[in-house]
């Protein structure tokens, strides 16, 4: 009556991971065609407000970025008003009109006149400053501008 | 010669590594939020003279430094803005505009290509309350324009714009562009801004 032996050392079978790592490598793939590389760094806190009329700005290429907000933790030495940011660096409203030129002097001569220019706006900054960026667009004729806003009800601004 | 198994290879430090890729990525990378409310800014012109608008048809739209939205002459909620500005847009007070549907108001706009709104803000104005106000009157505009379309169309303004921009959309684009011009055309968006 030998014929169900009983399994010698009854020791659980080793877990297979090596479909593990597979799982992780879709993750990170997902995350690397999901994502670009930080353009910028920022050195101003950048909390966009909501709308929910948005158009989906779309040619990379042909946006150029203008930041504004408060100077974030680490750079309380330049004040807590408001700043403009062009470029990874701090710079004031009289500096937009060389930034648009430079930025323009990098695209092909056809395409300049599908420039967009986002900005990107804390939603606590004043409308002074928006104002001023505005009337310096006007003055270098740079009249496409997005407000780049996140998806959602307005009723989510406060 | 008897076949040996190939001995497997250990794999486990394989996650390990992909991990730390993961993790490098998820730090460095930021999803971009590259969507907004497209404007356009009016040129610098020299002494042109402002044009000749009947009071009637403005629609004043007034944002104070504390955020206090007044339209009208009249204090306003936010959440009611978005009606009141469709009402006046689609008012069409001299009856030449036979798809409005508003109440034909004499002392309100004459038809939606004469109506204008006319947004003012103060420095102090946050650029919440300033988006927020931007995005109500463009959704008035969308709104009308959307119904329109349905009526004319049986799909909303907004469908056909997104249909438009699709790559792999399969009808006909002209046709579309078409469309979508003689909705843009009876429903105008007028638009502008006082400068401070």
């Amino acid at each position: 009556m030998a014929k169900f032996k009983k399994k010698q050392g009854g020791e659980m079978p080793a877990i297979s991971t090596a479909s593990l790592p597979d799982i992780v490598f879709m993750l990170l793939f997902f995350f690397m065609v999901a994502t670009v590389m930080r353009q910028n760094t920022l050195k101003i806190e950048n909390n966009l407000p909501f709308a929910d009329q948005v158009e989906k700005l779309d040619k990379k290429d042909l946006v150029m970025y203008i930041y504004a907000g408060k100077p974030s933790a680490n750079y309380r030495n330049y004040g807590t008003e408001t700043r403009i940011q062009l470029n990874d660096d701090f710079a004031d409203v009289k500096d937009i009109a060389a930034f648009i030129a430079a930025e323009r002097a990098k695209k092909r001569e056809e395409l300049i006149p599908f420039l967009t220019t986002a900005l990107k706006v804390d939603k606590d900054a004043n409308m002074g400053l928006i104002g001023d960026i505005k009337q310096e667009l006007r003055k270098v004729n740079a009249l496409k501008i997005n407000y780049t806003t996140k998806k959602g009800a307005v009723s989510s601004n406060n | 010669m008897a076949k040996r198994a190939a001995p497997e290879v250990n794999a486990g430090s394989m996650a390990d590594i992909a991990f730390l890729l993961l993790i490098f990525f998820l730090v460095t990378t930021t999803i971009e939020t590259d969507s907004g409310l497209n404007r356009k800014l009016p040129p610098i012109e020299d002494n042109v003279e402002p044009p000749i608008i009947k009071q009637k048809n403005i629609f004043t739209v007034l944002l104070n430094g504390k955020d206090q939205l007044l339209v009208e002459d009249e204090l306003m909620e936010l959440k009611d803005l978005r009606k009141a500005a469709t009402e006046f847009l689609d008012n069409g007070g001299d009856r030449t505009c036979d798809y409005c549907n508003g109440k034909k108001d004499p002392e309100s706009s004459d038809n939606p290509d004469k109506a204008v709104i006319s947004l003012k803000n103060e420095r102090e104005t946050t650029y919440k309350t300033y988006i927020a106000v931007q995005n109500e009157l463009v959704a008035a505009y969308n709104d009308l324009r959307n119904i329109r379309a349905q009526a004319l169309y049986g799909k909303s303004f907004v469908e056909m714009e997104a249909n438009l921009n699709d790559v792999n959309w399969p009808g006909n684009k002209a046709k579309l562009k078409e469309q979508l011009e003689k909705i843009k055309i009876e429903y105008p968006q007028k638009l502008s801004e006082v400068q401070n």
